[in-house]
């Protein structure tokens, strides 16, 4: 999307050996020549701190020599640690010494500037508590200075933390200086940070100081540079927040005003943003002459960008306005970038459908929607962009419980239906996802009726995601359908599955039996499952016989948890009977994925078996894998022995 | 249900290049809310040169007024005849403007200007491969081609018209039209860009008023895709463009370009997309160089601080630049660099990548290099000898070996002595570096200590038992501290340490 600003991660770069090496540094004032500096720098260093005898000298000369280092890593390391040493130096040398070697430094490689930014955020405490912070001030002051926004931006985050460790006069006297100088810096850099930091002295200031503020930040809003525009721009919400409401009325509208019409589109698409935060903020009945002309203007804005923020923003913007002016004039303009020429826009605005609805007011909902929304929903149902359609899918059910039943029947379920017949899969999957929405309203065999044959379809979709989502849902349709209908239409399906040739599926499709099991009881598995399962054991291809062990692992799992009712006695006649001889009859598979996994099973099962199957079925065929010739075998083997007589000994 | 290939089945995955190439959609209609009811139907005016020339100029206007009315492209049925109709005249105004002496009357100018806006000035439409790579896929193309094409010969033709005033232009052609036709620059149809681009030249060339606005304004263009948004499509032909600006800046340089060069082009390097402009942007600086020399340093400070760490072919950019730069140093300004530089070309001598070692020896083949290399010999020898001697015999590359052995003959040519000193301290010299890698790992663990030691002796004043050395204010300082920065890993270590 255009708003994709760079946030982070760093373009790797290498580094000039910095600046850094000229300006070096008190502890070692006389220069040194070339071929002295190759031996070994540290080596002088530390004695000369080894000699003096104070260990306290050695943080200092380790952070320079690291700090000199060519290796940029090693200079990153250092700066990270920098709460170690300051903590070593104490309060007073930390403030004396370090900070200003620090302000020095930054001519740095950006990413070790990062690391410095951020940590200055977090040293209140290191240099002597919020009486002192203000010493952290210079170099975050030059670090929000530097072309690397990802630094800048860190910069910012760290001053805006420090500014509410100042005391009120702290503030004017130290921190709001620092955000005039940044105001009316030279480089563009400087004044896109200062754009952060009004809102967070604004508020304990006197009034004098606040009227300074203010002007800086009306200056900035109509910089030359589109950067510092956009900037302000981006903080204006914010900003409005902590002025009166006079000068919010005064100031900020106008201000609004401006950057909702400049000449860069990427400026006003800023200003929706803030529109929500200004409309919030003003009584109702100042909306209309102040804001609606504004925000008319942007969702009919010749720049596609600012029409998407606004598609985008709509929920937020509705329900900053109140319904009427929904009503009047947000109705309207949703139909438009419902309808807009440009995929994005009613990508972004078909997304907020739902939402939108939703927040209608209560007395005309209905009705807005039939005859204005519905209109534009019908159309992007055969949009010529899948993107659209797919973030229409991804809301449209969710309109059945805003309509009710009787609309739903008979204006959504065709839409439904249509949707789930699209050619794109992830239409179809995003609608199939929410079907329990339409179910609450509509009630399972209204729904079955209609969308049964459609989703007997996607069952068989080329797209394994597709096929998924629907096996997730198919216990619930399962539940609600009943015994006969499911056997009649879905059993197939769901044993079909079984053998997908995708993993994820015959996973899914294990776990779905074992819901099912528990949804219509054991005699039924009994009956339609554990035949079915139990003939797979002797299939031709070992992922099918494997899945036969999965499933009835899960299934005796599942049985000793007693989550259904059924006869103990019963139960236990088909684990034993039927089930266990499989299990160990393919503890002889050629197969070694299916024989270890023949090990993992049973010391799943080994806790729920009686100790005397126990010991003269499994344990034997245990004791015969451990000898396998493969290793994975071995390994699995021998683990389910050492668990299983485990828990003999414990009996 | 389509019918899916079998190796789609197997995998469900499929390549990227095939997804692709499924792709029909190749060009796209211009962004324009449109919010005008469907055009009129054109009907075809009498030949201008069929017309009496009384006639001619009111007929051209028409002709002008015709040619504002917008066709649908992307629906390629519809208006057939109009669009045919808008084609041949704007045909015809091409060749009307180009061919005719005193068509260029004064009332003509905002007549032409407004056909040409109503064209032209649009807003891009949103790419339509979010992950457009301008290297590999294929661009997308305008779709009203055939018209903008048209339009834009016809500004071209109009701009050279012997007969131009640009102090009557200039009323149209502001600041508002160059901000717009900067815009287009992103335009994805690099047909587009090219007319764009000889067509801001002209407006430069001709629009004295408007040179300091339209270099500021491709500032903030390039400000916006360093910083911002990484994406722009018309940064190389806004360089060329540049490029020949450059040229013909008058000595001594203004701040306000220098500044240009080290806060806008410099960074420029930073790019991922470098290689689509690198060519034009290695240009532009040359051309600095050779204005000003004494800009040599700063630039080659700037290109060492964005030196790329990860990609290889961005750095054998830096180093074909480097070479270029070189080229045209004076020997008094390599002296000032040569130190840093060959650091930096040691390591990339000894890069394990082919390219860029081979890249890098290939300034060995120049004689100009070879010529400050040898003047220079007793600093650059020391700097790459380390690097030369290890890959001679590390390298896996046979070709790189060649041309190091190739190189250490030739450095050994330069100062026998020098070389045989370094040859015999090279072992002594690696083990010196070895130990001094120990002694900082020494130093650190001293540093943790003294740490550990620090943060006991707060545990013991919070029991109560108040330290002999610090006074409790500061002991809670210091506690408080432990607390902030408990994420770094170190800390917490000691901190666990300090419980027993």
């Amino acid at each position: 999307m255009y708003c994709n600003f760079k946030s982070q991660g760093f373009k790797k770069r290498n580094c000039a050996k910095s600046v850094l090496e000229k300006r070096t540094i008190f502890l070692l004032v006389k220069p040194r020549s070339a071929a002295q500096q190759r031996h070994s720098v540290t080596a002088t260093e530390s004695k000369m701190a080894g000699a003096d005898g104070d260990d306290s000298l050695y943080p200092i000369a380790v952070l320079i020599d690291e700090l000199r280092n060519e290796d940029v890593q090693l200079r990153l390391n250092s700066i990270k640690k920098l709460s170690t040493i300051a903590l070593a130096l104490g309060v007073e040398r930390t403030r004396t010494e370090l900070l200003p070697f620090l302000t020095d430094t930054i001519y740095d490689e950006d990413e070790v500037l990062l690391a410095l930014a951020e940590q200055l955020g977090n040293f209140t405490m290191l240099v002597g508590g919020p009486e002192y912070v203000h010493c952290l001030l210079p170099p975050l002051e030059s670090l929000a200075t530097v072309e690397e926004t990802v630094v800048r931006d860190k910069a910012v985050e760290s001053l805006r933390k420090i500014s509410q460790e100042h005391s009120p006069v702290d503030l004017e006297v130290h921190f709001e200086p620092l955000v005039k100088r940044l105001a009316s810096g030279d480089w563009f850099t400087s004044r896109t940070s200062a754009c952060g930091l009004f809102s967070v002295c604004y508020p304990r200031v006197s009034s004098t100081v606040k009227a300074e503020i203010r002007q800086h930040f009306r200056t900035l809003c109509s910089d030359d540079t589109p950067m510092v525009r956009r900037a302000a721009a981006s903080k204006l919400g914010e900003f409005a927040k902590v002025l009166e409401l006079d000068y919010v009325k005064s100031d900020i509208i106008s201000l609004f005003t401006a950057l909702a019409s400049d000449e860069q589109d990427s400026v006003r698409l800023l200003a929706v943003e803030a529109c929500v935060s200004i409309a919030t903020l003003l009584p109702q009945e100042d909306l209309e002459t102040l804001v609606m002309p504004t925000l008319r203007q942007a969702a009919e804005d010749k720049s596609w960008r600012v029409r998407y923020m606004v598609a985008d923003k709509f929920s937020e913007l509705q329900k900053a306005v109140g319904p009427e002016i929904t009503k009047n004039d947000l109705v309207p303009a949703f139909q438009n970038l419902l309808k807009d020429c440009e995929a994005e826009v009613r990508a972004a605005a078909a997304n907020k459908v739902k939402e939108f609805c939703e927040n209608l007011p209560e007395d005309s909902r209905e009705q807005i929607i039939m005859t204005h929304i519905l209109p534009c929903v019908k159309e992007l149902v055969s949009d010529t962009n899948q993107h659209v359609k797919s973030a229409l899918a991804s809301v449209i059910m969710g309109l059945s419980t805003i309509l009710g039943k009787d609309n739903t029947i008979e204006h959504l379920l065709p839409l439904f239906l249509a949707q789930l017949k699209d050619e794109c899969p992830e239409v179809r999957l995003n609608i199939i996802s929410n079907l329990d929405c339409v179910n609450e309203v509509i009630g399972i065999r209204q729904l079955s009726q209609s969308l049964l044959p459609a989703i007997v379809e996607l069952a068989e979709d080329a797209k394994w995601r597709v096929r998924l989502a629907i096996i997730e849902y198919m216990p619930l349709l399962a539940g609600q359908l009943g015994v006969e209908f499911f056997d009649e239409k879905l059993n197939t399906l769901c044993m079909a599955w079984l053998i997908d040739h995708v993993y994820a599926i015959r996973e899914a499709a294990t776990c779905n039996l074992m819901k099912l099991v528990e949804k219509f009881g054991a005699e039924w598995a009994q009956n339609t499952i554990v035949p079915k399962v139990l003939g797979m054991a002797n299939d031709p291809n070992y992922l099918h016989r494997m899945t036969t062990l999965f499933c009835l692992k899960l299934y005796w799992l599942l049985f000793f948890e007693n989550t259904f009712a059924l006869s103990e006695a019963c139960g236990q006649d088909i684990t034993t009977k039927q089930m266990l001889p499989v299990v160990l009859k393919m503890s002889n598979d050629q197969v070694a994925n299916v024989r270890f996994n023949v090990a993992k099973s049973l010391q799943k099962i080994g806790p729920v078996l009686d100790s005397n199957a126990l010991q003269a079925e499994v344990k034997p065929v245990l004791e015969k894998l451990a000898t396998d010739t493969d290793m994975d075998v071995k390994y699995f083997a021998q683990e389910a022995i050492n668990s299983v007589l485990a828990l003999q000994r414990s009996d | 249900m389509s019918a899916i290939s079998a190796s789609e089945k197997v995998d469900g995955f499929t390549r990227k290049s095939v997804r692709k190439a499924q792709k029909q959609r190749k060009s796209q209609g211009s962004s324009q809310y449109r919010t005008q009811s469907a055009p009129v139907e054109l009907s075809p005016l009498p030949q201008l040169k069929d017309a009496p020339s009384t006639e001619q100029q009111e007929l051209f206007t028409q002709k002008l007024q015709q040619c504002c009315m917008l066709f649908d492209f992307f629906d390629s049925v519809t208006d057939l005849k109009s669009k045919e109709i808008k084609r041949a005249t704007l045909n015809e105004l091409v060749d009307y403007v180009s061919t005719n002496r005193g068509v260029l009357v004064e009332s003509a100018y905002p007549e032409i200007t407004d056909m040409i806006c109503t064209n032209i000035f649009r807003t891009l439409p949103p790419s339509d491969n979010p992950d457009f790579d301008p290297e590999e896929d294929e661009p997308t193309l305008e779709a009203s081609w055939p018209h903008i094409q048209l339009v834009y010969e016809f500004l071209l033709r109009f701009l050279e018209n012997p007969d131009f005033q640009p102090s009557i232009a200039k009323r149209y052609i502001d600041q508002k039209f160059v901000l717009q036709l900067l815009e287009l620059f992103d335009s994805e149809d690099p047909r587009e860009r090219d007319f764009l681009k000889t067509i801001l030249h002209r407006i430069y060339g001709k629009f004295l008023g408007l040179r300091a606005f339209i270099r500021k304004q491709i500032n903030n263009i390039f400000l916006r895709f360093i910083y911002e948004t990484e994406h722009f499509n018309g940064v190389a032909e806004l360089l060329e463009i540049l490029g020949s600006i450059i040229n013909g800046f008058a000595l001594p340089l203004k701040s306000e370009h220098k500044q240009f060069l080290m806060k806008v082009l410099i960074p420029l390097h930073t790019a991922k997309a470098l290689s689509l402009f690198h060519a034009q942007l290695a240009y532009c600086v040359v051309q600095f160089l050779e204005k000003d020399p004494t800009l040599t340093e700063p630039v080659i400070r700037g290109l060492l601080k964005f030196w790329p760490k990860t990609c290889s072919q961005k750095e054998v950019m830096f180093l074909g630049e480097v070479e270029e730069i070189l080229d045209v140093i004076e020997p008094t300004q390599f002296k000032k660099i040569q130190e840093p530089l060959f650091k930096q070309i040691s390591k990339c001598v000894a890069n394990p990548h082919f390219q860029v070692a081979e890249r890098a020896l290939y300034f060995w083949n120049n004689e100009y290099i070879l010529s400050l290399i040898e003047e220079n010999i007793d600093k650059i020898l020391p700097i790459m000898f380390g690097s030369l001697y290890r890959i001679s015999k590390e390298h896996w590359n046979p070709t790189i070996v060649a041309l190091v052995y190739n190189v250490l003959k030739t450095l050994m040519e330069m100062n026998c002595t020098l070389f045989d000193e370094l040859t015999s301290s090279y072992k002594a010299d690696r083990q010196r570096e070895k130990k001094k890698e120990q002694e900082r790992d020494e130093l650190w663990k001293n540093l943790e200590e003294l740490r550990l030691n620090n943060t006991t002796l707060v545990q013991n004043n919070s029991h109560g038992l108040p330290g002999v050395h610090n006074n409790n204010n500061n002991n809670n300082n210091n506690n408080n501290n432990i607390n902030i920065s408990s994420n770094n890993d170190t800390q917490d270590k000691s901190v666990d340490m300090s419980i027993f």
